[in-house]
């Protein structure tokens, strides 16, 4: 089934209550997923200072962050954090370069999200129980989201956790499946693309980096990517300045989208935006089928 | 049930979703002791009064969430926000009012009684409906009344792509806009009878204003089954 929720906070006074307010939205999506859960945040200084690249690692062996300061140029300060079952390391380097050092170090620990501004969480369990171990609850920042997983394309593991994050400060979430991946996921291959897992949602993350690499903005991104996936999908998909939705035709995959003066919010159903501040004011929709809907920052 | 109800005026019961479940809720609206119940902060809850048996009132005072009013049999059920997918779903007879909008697949397969949707809903609206009435005051999403079988639906605002795809024997009643037809659906005449029958609809619905509005009832177009796939031929093939 699946549970998404993604909020993008327009009033930067709410930005100290985005990890209240996405903690609340979970637990509304719980049901639906609840196997194990991904969190990403945007924007939180504390947990990604400013200057500072953040990189989430799972697997990762004792000692890492020396290890990975072994390998930077500059051996620059490498902070770790370890939630569950994701370690954070910070550290003032351009990202591909710590997720680069980290690969070096410890070839297998797996870079689950890397940018400048984001941080990556992924966990098995109960999502309201992994929502306590990320300490949720305190995060401030500008863009959240969240996804609750029922698996169903491949086993349940923190690695088949939602969001992917393949590019800097990018994040994908997915309820449904698709059809023609491994075709797609060839095609990548051949151009050179790197794969991580045989999970289904990873092509589409793959696909979008490409595509947002190549110079699409988001909006085009996921046109093409409704032109070239079969299947049932509602794809949440969020960048360092953006937040979109999008399904495909048949659309029987559930979202609800509310948009406020404040922010804009989606989930799988409404449930889980009951507590948004103002939401009794929010213009409140389920996206068309196929259509793309995105929000720049 | 006690400690779920308060008795206000001795035929009327206030349960508080804030502290009591949705399976406590129905149980005592299957059994009820009450002939009206109001239920508070629903919050978006699913399953809300499903399989009502009775001729009790339920007044959701707002937002519910998927399969509100569920197989309803002999039920008046108010809903003052919004509904989440399949409200009214497989409805028997009773009636079921949405003051706010629908989610997917309002009223599929129901097969009897009256669901009154006063904003908008979304797609699949009236799937596979099998004799029940459905008034909708705003629009209705792609794919409604796809293999519709019995009954009428009545849209005041616009109709999405794909309408009435392989309809059998329901009547369909649009005022504004409407999409794509499906593959057999077809408009049709409005002739005296259509009229009168749109004026029960609208009346029974709550929307008297509208059914006594020869403007109004004017904008409205009616659609039907074509009935070329009743007997499947390879002649036909093309029409999938």
């Amino acid at each position: 089934m699946c549970g998404i929720i993604g909020l993008h906070l327009r009033d930067p006074d709410l930005h100290p209550q985005l990890g209240r307010l996405l903690e609340e939205m979970l637990a509304g999506v719980t049901e639906r997923g609840p196997d194990s859960a991904g969190i990403a945040v945007y924007g939180d200084r504390r947990r990604c200072p400013e200057g500072h690249a953040a990189v989430s690692v799972l697997g990762a062996p004792a000692g890492l962050a020396d290890a990975v300061r072994d390998q930077l140029a500059r051996r620059p300060a490498v902070a770790s954090e370890v939630a569950g079952e994701t370690t954070v390391l910070t550290a003032q380097v351009a990202p591909e370069e710590l997720a680069t050092a980290v690969a070096a170090a410890a070839p297998e620990a797996l870079v689950v999200g890397s940018g400048t501004d984001l941080v990556v969480y992924k966990g098995v369990g109960n999502p309201n129980d992994l929502a306590e171990t990320y300490h949720l609850r305190d995060t401030h920042g500008w863009q959240g989201l969240a996804h609750t997983r029922m698996a169903t394309e491949s086993a349940i593991t923190p690695e088949g956790c939602h969001p992917f994050s393949v590019g800097r400060d990018q994040c994908l979430v997915h309820n449904g499946s698709f059809s023609n991946h491994a075709s797609i996921r060839r095609e990548l291959r051949r151009q050179g693309v790197v794969f991580d897992s045989e999970n289904d949602t990873e092509v589409a993350a793959r696909y979008v980096a490409s595509s947002l690499a190549a110079g699409d903005d988001l909006e085009k991104a996921l046109r093409r990517l409704g032109e070239t996936f079969d299947g049932f999908y509602t794809l949440l998909v969020t960048t360092a300045d953006g937040f979109a939705v999008v399904r495909d035709e048949i659309a029987c995959k559930p979202a609800v989208i509310a948009e406020h003066p404040r922010w804009v919010a989606m989930a799988s159903e409404f449930r889980a935006l009951t507590g948004l501040p103002g939401i009794d004011e929010a213009r409140i929709f389920e996206p068309e089928p196929g259509k793309v809907y995105a929000w720049q920052r | 049930m006690a400690a779920l109800s308060t008795p206000n005026d001795g035929s009327t019961r206030t349960i508080d979703l804030a502290g009591v479940g949705v399976r406590e809720l129905n149980s005592e609206l299957h059994e009820p002791g009450a002939t009206r119940y109001v239920v508070d902060n629903p919050r978006g809850a699913h399953s809300i009064a499903v399989g009502v048996n009775d001729e009790i009132e339920v007044h959701v005072r707002g937002d519910a969430g998927y399969f509100c009013a569920g197989m309803n049999q002999g039920g008046t059920v108010l809903v003052d926000g919004s509904v989440g997918p399949g409200v009214a779903e497989n409805m028997m007879s009773g009636t079921v009012r949405v003051c706010g909008d629908a989610s997917q697949s309002a009223g599929a397969t129901a097969h009897g009684g009256l669901l009154t949707i006063e904003g908008n809903a979304s797609m699949r609206c009236g799937i596979s409906m099998k004799g029940v009435d459905i008034v909708v005051g705003g629009s209705i999403g792609p794919m409604s009344a796809f293999m519709a079988q019995a009954g009428r639906l009545v849209v005041c605002g616009d109709a999405g792509d794909g309408l009435g795809d392989s309809i059998y024997e329901a009547r369909i009643y649009v005022a504004g806009k409407v999409g794509t037809l499906g593959a057999d659906c077809v408009e049709k005449p409005m002739r005296s009878e259509h009229r009168a029958e749109l004026i029960d609809l609208l009346t029974a619905a709550g929307m008297g204003e509208k059914a006594s509005d020869p403007v109004v009832l004017d904008g409205f177009r009616r659609f039907g089954s074509a009935r070329s796939l009743y007997h499947f031929t390879s002649e036909q093939s093309g029409s999938y």
